[in-house]
């Protein structure tokens, strides 16, 4: 920029406001990146005893507890795991069969918007509401529904274990029921995307080789979407295997590990909830260090349905 | 159908068939309160080439989705007069729509391949109509790649993607995937104008082809490829029928002022 040039002058004048602007949003991003490193650096040095006194020991013992200093997360991470898997089980024919629906026409439009801001606004719904309406209705319903089923599944193979006695309210049922309920909206919401991403063409094309509604839908459509479908569940895992509150509230916090549903069980978010407040000394250090897995473990979910959400969309701009 | 199908129309080496395979009867359309097609009536004979021309929003294509009835996906549509295919009419409620698609297949304007394989995406048709038999299919593929000209290059890969196909081998390979269904009728809409010259050409040759065993319907807006691979031209402006008569004739001496208009590039 030459200062002869009187244009260039005039230019240089006002750059004050852009090169302003341009920092401040510079700050702001890097402020948000240092955010996670220094949550990250924090939890890993808060971690660092509980790191070196137990060290891969700590992922497959299962033992905690807290007065002998013995700690072992192996039955957490399982319950994070079997919690979120069952909730997904529950949820993804439920919001997949929504989210059909709402990339159809079975419904007039006015009646489809409604039931999407319905399901939508699941997700707005404070999680530790979730949780009471856990206690005051799941509970109870699961207390029926355990005594029913372990006397109907008494002597049946593989449900009798799934469903043994004492069926109590509290249990990995009871909190994978409402989990599932918690990440519906996000499994609806992407999986509804993918659907209506379809080029029109395609649904065309299997209509004029004579394939019915149901045919298209299921034999073109919904592969088409698979991957974004795919992507979906990744992520409302990723939700499930995070969701704290009503989880902590409903799976009975145990760190028995038990085949039954209708036992209670524990994930990990659910013991940093209910023990920070009373932890100290090597305690505190294991809770870090379950918090440690539980990132590293969430954040990969994330990733990897952002990665395959990344690839579904490329995938279908190459169809158009 | 006896009585006609024996009859000769013309000289050329095409194989005769009945020249009122196809019929409209005074057809009108509308899509809510707006008319897109005023009492047409026209007969479209067996393995010919009918191209359908006119300019952008004449109601040719409009025509062309009733063969198939593909129009009814759209809501508040209707019509009035009749289209007999084989003189059994399309709309009556002993046909069902499913059949009707089947025996008359369309290729669009973009071509539209299915996320499968190239295999899976000939044999589509089939396996919806309750085929599963191998043998079968397989030579289905073969012979509908064969007759979409696609064989050679495809026969090596039938098991990748559609996808990793050309923009010319994709608009072939859904025409294989048409032609799989052994439809009486093949609607073209448009089938080349997303294609490069190259691929234009050889989709041209292949109509020439194809028209040995199906009537051919296309709508152009390329008035070249309407010389050269169609029997007969139908003119279409603002929802009427102008003129409607041999190829030949509607480009050399057109009787109607309007078609005279638009084949010299006066509009549209």
């Amino acid at each position: 920029m030459s200062e002869q040039d009187p244009k260039s002058r005039a230019i240089a004048e006002i750059r004050l406001g852009p090169d302003l602007f341009h920092l401040l949003c510079w700050v702001a991003s890097a402020a948000a990146v240092a955010t996670l490193g220094l949550i990250i650096y924090e939890i890993v040095s808060g971690a660092w005893p509980a790191m070196q006194k137990f060290g891969l020991g700590f992922l497959t013992s299962s033992s905690w507890v807290p007065n002998r200093e013995n700690f072992g997360i192996f039955p957490f991470i399982i319950g994070t795991a079997a919690s979120s898997f069952i909730a997904i089980l529950f949820a993804l024919p439920l919001g997949l069969a929504i989210a059909i629906f709402l990339s159809e026409n079975f419904l007039p439009l006015p009646v489809r918007q409604v039931v999407r801001f319905v399901v939508e606004m699941l997700a707005a719904i404070p999680s530790v509401v979730y949780g009471l309406w856990g206690i005051f209705v799941v509970i109870p319903l699961m207390k029926i529904f355990g005594a029913w089923a372990v006397s109907t599944f008494h002597g049946v193979p593989v449900l009798e274990t799934l469903f043994a006695p004492p069926a109590y309210g509290n249990s990995m049922l009871t909190a994978s029921i409402v989990l599932a309920l918690m990440i519906l909206p996000t499994l609806t919401a992407i999986s509804r995307n993918s659907l209506t991403a379809v080029p029109g063409t395609l649904r065309e094309g299997a209509y004029a080789l004579g394939a019915t509604r149901w045919e298209a839908i299921l034999g073109v459509i919904l592969p088409t979407a698979a991957p974004g479908v795919v992507a979906a569940t990744i992520l409302a895992l990723g939700r499930a295997m995070g969701e704290t509150m009503a989880v902590a509230m409903l799976i009975g916090n145990s760190s028995r590990l038990s085949w039954s549903l209708l036992s209670p069980g524990g994930t990990l978010a659910g013991l940093l909830a209910n023990q920070f407040g009373e932890a100290e000394g090597m305690q505190v250090n294991s809770l870090m260090f379950a918090a440690l897995i539980l990132v590293v473990i969430t954040l990969f979910v994330n990733l990897l349905g952002e990665a395959v959400l990344r690839y579904t969309q490329n995938q279908t701009a190459g169809i158009r | 159908m006896t009585e006609t199908s024996a009859r000769s129309v013309d000289a050329k080496h095409v194989s005769p068939g009945r020249p009122d395979f196809l019929t409209v009867r005074n057809f009108d359309f509308f899509y809510g309160k707006k008319q897109a097609l005023f009492d047409i009536t026209m007969d479209i004979p067996e393995k010919r080439v009918t191209a359908l021309i006119g300019p952008s929003g004449c109601g040719k294509s409009t025509l062309l989705r009733n063969f198939n009835r593909m129009n009814e996906l759209i809501d508040g549509i209707r019509h009035s007069g009749d289209i007999r295919l084989l003189g059994q009419s399309i709309f009556d409620k002993t046909v069902e729509v499913i059949a009707l698609r089947r025996s008359v297949g369309m290729v669009f304007q973009k071509s539209n391949p299915f996320p499968k394989s190239i295999y899976e995406n000939v044999v589509y048709g089939l396996r919806i109509g309750g085929e599963s038999k191998k043998s079968v299919l397989d030579e289905a593929v073969e012979r509908s790649l064969r007759g979409a000209a696609l064989w050679d290059e495809a026969k090596d890969r039938l098991h990748e993607s559609a996808l990793g196909l050309s923009g010319g081998q994709m608009q072939r390979l859904c025409i294989a995937r048409a032609i799989a269904n052994r439809p009486k009728v093949l609607l073209m809409d448009e089938p080349c104008s997303a294609l490069d010259p190259i691929a234009t050409v050889k989709v041209e040759e292949l109509i020439h082809e194809l028209k040995q065993e199906f009537t051919i319907i296309i709508v152009t807006h390329n008035m070249q490829q309407a010389t050269r691979c169609s029997d007969k031209t139908a003119f279409f402006y603002l929802g009427k029928l102008i003129e409607f008569a041999e190829t030949q004739k509607i480009f050399s001496n057109p009787v109607q002022k309007q078609t005279e208009d638009y084949i010299t590039g006066r509009f549209g």
